[in-house]
Parts: C-alpha cells; structure tokens; sequence
C-alpha cells in the first residue's frame, strides 16, 4: 500500500511538472509579459526596458527552470497587479473556495446518496422516476443561469439571501446550493445504480436469509459495496466542483480564487493565472489520491495492491 | 445399504437449461420509436437544430439591428396576464436592452451553440478516439505514455484553463471552438480504450490477425465498428458540455465577444435586468436547458438502445 | 460408501408443504414456477430435491424462507415450520425465524459472502441479532463453530476477508454462518456445485456429521443424481414446477418409476442401463414453457412412451410402493422406454 501511495505520487509530482510546464509555455508566448506590465500607454521603449529588467529577453526554458526552482520554495512569483507575493495573494483567497467546495460537496453527497438509496430499492417506482427526474433536469441545468434564477427568486423577490459577497455564512448558501446541484445527479444515478446491482447480489441473499432487518441489509451490506465506485467518481466531481468555482464566484461575487483567477485574466496577470491553474491541479491530484486510500480503506480487495 | 454410483463430475450434472422465458423484440426501427427519452431527446434536438438552420425562415427582425425607440419590450404573454401594453406580436418574445428582437437573437444564438457543440465534438472525437483506440489496442508503453496524457489532461480546471487560453489569444468563436475541441477529449480517450482492450480480446479479432490482417485493417475494420455506439453516447455527453462551457465562458465575457447572440452572452447582458425584466435572462437560460435536455436524453436513449443485452 | 446411514430421523416434522405454487411475473406473462407440490421434512431427516435448473426447486427453497424475488406470489394449502404456520408471518416475524431457527446455504461460496465485511463480522452477524449476547461471548461462539466445520486455526481466520480464502474453505464459512445458531431446518441450494470433486466429498460429510450432531432437518437442492445417493433418505424429484416421483432414496434409485427418473438415471454413465448408441448424459426433448398451464403430462414432450392419455387433463399421483409415488398414467413395467428412438 505504501509502495502505491509513493507511486502515485510520483506520477502525480509528474503530471505537475507537465502542466507548469504547458501553462508556462501558454502564458509566456501567447502574452507578452513585458507590455502588461507597461501598462496601457507605454511607448516601445518603456517596454523594452521592462523587458530587460524583468529579463523576459531571456529564452522561455531558461525562465521556466528558474520559474520552477522559485515554485519549490514556495515563490509563485509576484503579482503584477496587486504587486504582492503571489503565494500570500492565493492563499487570502484559498479559504473561500474551499469553504464552498466542501459546503457544496456535503451537500450534493447529503442529497444523492439517500435519494439514490431510495430510488435504487424500488426502481420504476414513482419516487424513482422524480429522483431520476430531479438528475435529469440538475445535468441539463447551466449552473450559471441557476445560479440567477437563485438570486432573482431569492434574494431580489423574497430579500432572504444575500446575492454577492463571501463575508458571512448566510452568503455561501445560495452558491453552494447551485454548486451541489452540479454534483447531485452524477453521485444520485451512480448510487441508484449500486444499489440496483449490489440488492441483486448473493450476498444480500446471504445476508437476509440470516435474518437481518432490512435497515441493516441496506445499510449495512448494501451501502458499503454499493458506494463503492462513487469515492473515485467523488474526487473527480469535486475537481469539477473547484474549476467550477470560478463561475459561481463571479455571479456571486466571493472573493475566493475562482473570482481571483477570473480577474486575473482579465487583466492578464499572468502569475497569479499560472499559480491557480497549478494550485487547483495540486488538489485535484491530491483528492484522486485520497480516494484511492479512501477506497482501499473501504474495499479489502484493493489492500493488496 | 451400499449403492455405487460415480462421483457427480462425469455424468450426473443435467445439461437441459430453463426454456428462455423473454422473447427477443422482433422490429428494430418499432424498438428505437418505443423508447421514450431517445423519441424525446430527438425530437427536442432535431427541433432546435431545424429552428437554427432556417434562422432566416423564422424570424422577421435582424438579430443585430437596434431600435432604441424599443428597448426592453416584455414577451407576448406580458400582455395576457399582466396587462402589459408594450407586449405585441412584433416581437413575441420582447427585445433586449438595445431594442433588438429576442425571438430572433434566440434563434441565431442557437447556431452558435450547434456550430460550437458539433465541431468542437468532431475535433475531440477525432483526438480522443485516436487515443484511445491506439492506447487500447497496442497497450505495454504506448498505454502507460497516453494515459499519462490523459490523466495530465484530467488534471487540468478545464474551464479555467479554457478561459485563460481564449482571453490571452484572442476572444473569437473559432479560437473558443477550437480551444475546446482540443480540451474536452478526455472521455473519448478514456472510454474508447477501455472499448477497443475489450474488443481486442475477443475471437474475431484473434482470428483476423490469424488469417494475417494488417494493423490497420484490424482497427479499420474490426474496432471501429464495435466502438461505434460508445462513439456517439460520449459524443453526445461532449456535445452539451461543449456548448455548455461556449456558454460559461460567454456569460463570463472571455468567450464570444457582442454584438453575436450567444446565449452566455446573452445572460451575461441581461443580468442587470434581473429585476425589472426577467424574461431576459429567463428565455435565454430556458433555451439552453431544453438544447442540453435534448442532448442528454438523446443520448441516454442511444446509450439504453445499443447496450449490449438490450436486444 | 454413503452418509446416509449416519443420520438417524426421529420422525417429527419440522417442515410440512401441501400444494405450494409459486408464480414470478415476466414480460411475456405470468411464469408458473412451482405448481402445487407437497413435501415433508422431518428432524434430523435429509429430504433431497431433484431437477434440471428451472424445475422450480430454488424457487422452492426462497418459498419457504420468505426470500422470494420482488414481484413473486407465493400460495399453499399448508406451509408450516415446527408445526407454526409460515403464510401470515410478516417479514420481521419471519426474520425473526430466518438465520435462527431454519437457515439457508447457498450454492456461489465465491459471491455468498460480503466482500468487504471480515469473516468473524459475518459470522457473529447472525448471533448478535437472534441471541441476548455480548460481543466477546459471540466472538468464542463464532471461533467454536468455525473449528466444527473443520478450519484449522480459526481464531485468525475472523479477521480475514473473503477473498483471501480458498473456495471450500469459502463454504465451510457459509455452511457454518448457517449453522452458528443450532437451525431446526437447514435448505441447502446445490450447496457443493461449484467445488470441486474433493472438496465437494468432504463437505458433504462435514453436512452429515453436523445433522447428527444438531439434528436439524436438511432439504437438499441439487440437480446431481450421483449426489443424491450418498446422503437423501428421501427423494423428490422435480420438473417443470412439478413433483413427478417421490420415494425413499431406495425407491428412487432401485425401483424408479417415472420415465423421467429412469431418463435421469440412465444419463449416469456406470449405471449400466446405456446401450451402445444411447446418448450419454441428456435426455432429447425441451421443457414445456412455465407460462400459463400445462395440459396432461408436461414431460410427454419427451417421454419415449409418452400415449395420447398423456395430453389430457391432469396427471393424478399413483402409488406404486409403500410411500413411493409417480405422476405416471402407467405402472413402471407396463412401458418400455427407449430413448435413442426419440
């Protein structure tokens, strides 16, 4: 197991090596630093000797190595914009998104898991077609235009939400409600579909012929195996979840790093760009990563591995 | 008492199965048009697609022409339930904030969607497919590399990675089409190696490099054909996100650039109006949920339709 | 030899079934899988049900624990265990009795067990929900069980999981889950199948010597003849939901009386009946359909001697020997069957 977890972690440290090395690449040939950091109504001259004294003349690979070796200890650079470090600049912004993510998260698996129980122990019934008709509409459901369609009937018509800002409790429930909307029908059908397969099996059999309450054979027997493909399906959605922020916080107007790296672009403030894409990717790999674990954990056939 | 009888390996097992109790549906065509969601989803589809391509036939206004005389004009309906004068048959679904007519704005965003959901889907498809199928069907080292891209490429906030791409080059439709076609090819390469390691196991297959098929007559003419309905489920799954994302990056106004209708767009400049004039983000947003409905079912239905064992 | 002799039947009924039908709704219909049979299990007696997979033999064992598919309508004149009627038990009434008083070992020792439960887990499962016991007292109940189905070291096999036990050691665990809390009836669906043959031998005498040892009742599934003989007293014989021949294990396989038992017999390679030419292992003919009603005979289809009596009405039981019965319009010597003529 540990011999696996080390693996996957080098596989990981190499994938991130892979993606700085492309949104260096991208970042640094598709803009030109040096005019961004002018400003608007600098002559050439000023450019070129921006350009100089940042060293952007230098080739992109020299700047890359250097770029990197800043990475490792901790330098993301600064950002041209706000001038300040940007490690200190994302990490003001890291608590909103994950506050969000985690919140919507909960959320989505709190609703899926149980409808998806529900609808999978009577499939065809009624309350089976509402909750395969809840995820119908949640897939076909831009997050955005839910994400208004919130505001206007929440907070502009009945005044209970408020429609922007992060600075309360009260300002995260309308994000992470839409957000966890997203998630839902994913983790609802794929639970649904457990359930189906796992009260099939023979084990179930085994387990009522013992004499087991039907609470205990469900949630006990079946859960366990039935939930099983949802933890690497979870890490996944929940890297949705993140790349997703940066719409949700933008409507809403939290000052997470999804609103972060949209402004950013905006400006083209390329390090703090760079720093989020590598930063979203880093949870990503560490999040398929914990649920491996997490599914070793759950499932005694892949301990061996 | 002492019989001998063999042990129960040799003869004992009785081979006569139960009588198969479900008969095969016969009619094919009968089989697709009795399938709720696939009639549905391509019906809906179909629709949207027709509207978009005879733009010209449907509506009477031009999608960019503004008339300032007659901003913001409510939706039919306005004025039958809310007794709203402005509401009138000229513009049956109103007209946005510079006076253009919303029906016909719709119904040319619509192309926009269909254009981006289908060429960004071909390019993906090609990629992801290409992928696949190569990592699937030669495996060893050729695997390890591209799944190693595949899961660079999973690794990557597609939509912040999308954003960044078209902000910093140029915010155009082709640059957001081409952006995603070359992004969103994960789940064709995911799902077609998985497909084409299954297929490439099977007996036919050994039997066509037996009788010393080519590399590529065996792709060519063995695993393209039994890949092809996992083709067009993810085609479709693609397709919606595809034009799902045009929209996002739209609506967040690093996508297409005005005055073109897209629906993102749209939403994006209708989000002042939220509260005296709801219908403009309302129409919008509804149009872009029946398209991806439509898709989804459409492609829930392909997917029920061609599992194996369905027949 | 056989293990038969080992058990010793005090005669008292533990199980007893009149005309129990059991119909599953399908696409094409209602299917009719079990069509009125009767059957009586007593204490320490081992009964065996014989037929080809789709006789309605499994069906009869979920019929009687109440573990019948969503959807199927179970019906008798008389189901009774220990001499309590079964049919107005509700599900908690009968979970009460299920695991506890009768039991059930199922044939797929691979998917039977709950992968990701241990095994002490899924043995003390059943202790703790029918007996007032503490955790550690169902600890040394499971180790003890454990080391009566004959697995050596058995305090460590609790905290293993299914998947890293062999397949007989597999059902060794199922049997003794069955067992954990002294059953009056065990229903043992084709419990060796997928053994193989060494496996299945010692098993089978592991069954037996816990029948003599609890003095349960033992109904006993298999579709293998060969089986059959080494452990039934009693012997029904099942096809297509219904009971054609019941008899002691003596009548059945020395003085079969129906041309499907015969037909059975004969597929045995060494029984000895076999001419040259006779097909080894299969009787030609396919199964009536269960949907809707069979008129006459349902195996005439394939009977060698089959007549046109055999296609009217229903065919009544006829006794041919002290509690051996055959669904047969003739006497076993009025026909002669040959089978290669079919």
């Amino acid at each position: 197991m540990l011999a696996y977890v080390l693996k996957r972690l080098g596989v990981g440290a190499l994938v991130m090596l892979t993606i700085s090395a492309l949104v260096f690449t991208l970042t640094n040939v598709a803009a030109d630093p040096a005019r961004t950091i002018a400003g608007e109504g600098a002559t050439a001259a000023d450019v070129e000797a921006v350009r100089l004294s940042y060293g952007f003349d230098r080739p992109i690979p020299v700047r890359y190595v250097e770029w990197l070796g800043g990475i490792v200890q901790g330098d993301l650079g600064d950002s041209y914009r706000q001038r300040r470090p940007v490690s200190t600049v994302v990490a003001e912004r890291l608590p909103v998104t994950l506050t969000l993510g985690f919140l919507a998260f909960g959320l989505a698996l709190a609703t899926a898991i149980p409808l998806g129980i529900i609808a999978g122990l009577r499939p065809n019934s009624w309350i089976d077609r509402l909750a395969l008709l809840f995820a119908l509409v949640g897939q076909a459901m831009p997050t955005f235009w839910f994400a208004l369609l919130g505001i206007v009937v929440f907070s502009v018509m009945l005044g209970w939400l408020p429609a922007s800002g992060s600075s309360s409790m009260l300002h995260f429930v309308l994000p992470a409600v839409v957000l966890a909307y997203y998630a839902t029908p994913t983790l609802m059908r794929l639970t649904r579909a457990g359930i189906i397969e796992v009260m099939q099996s023979d084990y179930i059999r085994t387990a009522r012929a013992k004499g087991l309450s039907r609470s205990r054979v469900v949630l006990k027997h079946a859960l366990r195996n039935a939930i099983l493909p949802l933890v690497s399906v979870s890490a996944v959605q929940m890297g949705f979840m993140l790349g997703g922020s940066i719409v949700i916080e933008t409507i809403f107007a939290m000052r997470g790093v999804g609103y972060l790296a949209w402004e950013a672009i905006t400006y083209s403030d390329l390090p703090v760009v760079q720093a989020v894409v590598l930063v979203i990717a880093a949870i990503y790999v560490l999040l398929t990563l914990a649920a491996d674990i997490l599914n070793a954990w759950l499932d005694p056939r892949l301990r061996a591995r | 008492m002492t019989k001998k009888l063999p042990s129960s390996t040799a003869g004992g097992l009785l081979p006569i199965a139960a009588p198969d109790v479900i008969p095969p549906s016969s009619n094919p065509l009968a089989r697709w048009l009795g399938h709720r969601s696939f009639v549905i989803g391509a019906t809906g589809f179909g629709l949207i697609v027709f509207l978009a391509l005879a733009a010209p036939l449907v509506t009477w206004h031009d999608p960019y022409a503004q008339d300032l005389m007659n901003r913001r004009v409510p939706p039919i309906w306005y004025g039958w339930f809310f007794d709203h004068a402005g509401a009138t048959w000229n513009h049956p679904l109103g007209t946005d904030q510079l006076g253009r007519d919303y029906w016909a704005r719709l119904v040319y965003g619509g192309r926009i969607s269909i254009f981006i959901g289908v060429a960004a889907t071909l390019m993906s498809g090609l990629i992801g497919t290409t992928l696949g199928i190569v990592a699937g069907y030669f495996g060893g080292r050729i695997d390890m590399l591209i799944s190693f891209v595949i899961t660079t490429r999973l690794t990557m906030p597609v939509i912040l990675v999308a954003l960044a791409t078209v902000a910093l080059l140029d915010s155009s439709l082709m640059v957001v089409t081409l952006v995603l076609g070359l992004l969103l090819w994960d789940r064709f390469a995911v799902v077609m190696r998985s497909v084409t390691m299954q297929v490439r196991t099977q007996d036919y297959i050994t039997a066509a490099r037996a009788i010393g098929c080519s590399t590529p007559r065996i792709l060519l003419g063995e695993i393209i054909p039994n890949v092809a309905p996992a083709f067009i489920v993810i085609a479709t799954i693609e397709m919606a996100t595809a034009i799902l994302y045009e929209a996002a990056l739209s609506f967040l106004g690093l996508g297409v650039q005005p005055p073109l209708p897209s629906w993102g767009l749209m939403l994006a400049q209708a989000k002042d109006d939220i509260f005296f004039s709801p219908w403009m983000i309302t129409l919008p947003g509804m149009a872009l949920f029946l398209l991806l409905l439509s898709i989804n079912l459409l492609g829930d239905g392909v997917r029920d339709l061609t599992a194996p064992g369905s027949r | 030899m056989t293990l038969r002799t080992l058990s010793a039947s005090t005669g008292e009924p533990v199980l007893e079934i009149e005309n129990l039908q059991v119909d599953l709704p399908t696409r094409s219909g209602l299917l009719h899988a079990v069509r009125g049979i009767d059957l009586q299990v007593a204490l320490g007696e081992t009964v065996c049900i014989v037929g080809e997979s789709g006789c309605g033999k499994s069906m009869t064992s979920l019929a009687i624990m109440g573990l019948l598919p969503d959807g199927a309508r179970r019906r008798a004149d008389r189901l009774a265990f220990s001499g309590r009627d079964l049919r107005g038990l509700s599900e908690t009434e009968m979970s009460v009795l299920r695991g506890d008083r009768m039991a059930m070992i199922f044939q797929e020792p691979m998917t039977a067990l709950n992968p990701v439960f241990t095994i002490g887990d899924q043995l003390m499962e059943s202790l703790l929900r029918h007996r007032p016991i503490g955790r550690r007292a169902a600890r040394e109940k499971a180790v003890d069980i454990l080391e009566r189905v004959g697995i050596s070291g058995a305090g460590g096999r609790l905290g293993q999981y299914p998947h890293q036990l062999s397949g007989g050691l597999r059902q060794r665990i199922v049997i003794a889950m069955a067992l954990i809390c002294e059953p009056q009836l065990v229903i043992a669906d084709e419990p060796t199948t997928a053994l193989d043959v060494t496996i299945q031998a010692q098993i089978l005498h592991l069954l037996k010597a816990l029948q003599a040892d609890i003095g349960m009742g033992m109904l006993f599934i298999t579709h293998d003849l060969g089986l059959v003989s080494r452990i039934a007293d009693r012997v029904v014989v099942m096809y297509a939901g219904e009971v054609v021949e019941t008899g002691t294990v003596e009548d059945i396989f020395d003085r079969p009386a129906h041309p499907y038992t015969r037909g059975l017999l004969q597929c045995l390679p060494a029984s000895g009946q076999g001419g040259p030419g006779a097909r080894l292992g299969s009787i030609p003919g396919i199964v009536p359909s269960l949907i809707g009603s069979i008129e006459g005979c349902g195996f005439r289809g394939r009977c060698p001697a089959a007549t046109q009596p055999c296609a009217q009405g229903s065919i009544a039981f006829a006794s041919v020997g002290a509690g051996h019965d055959s669904r047969c319009l003739f006497a076993p010597d009025e026909i002669q069957l040959d089978w290669a003529a079919r």
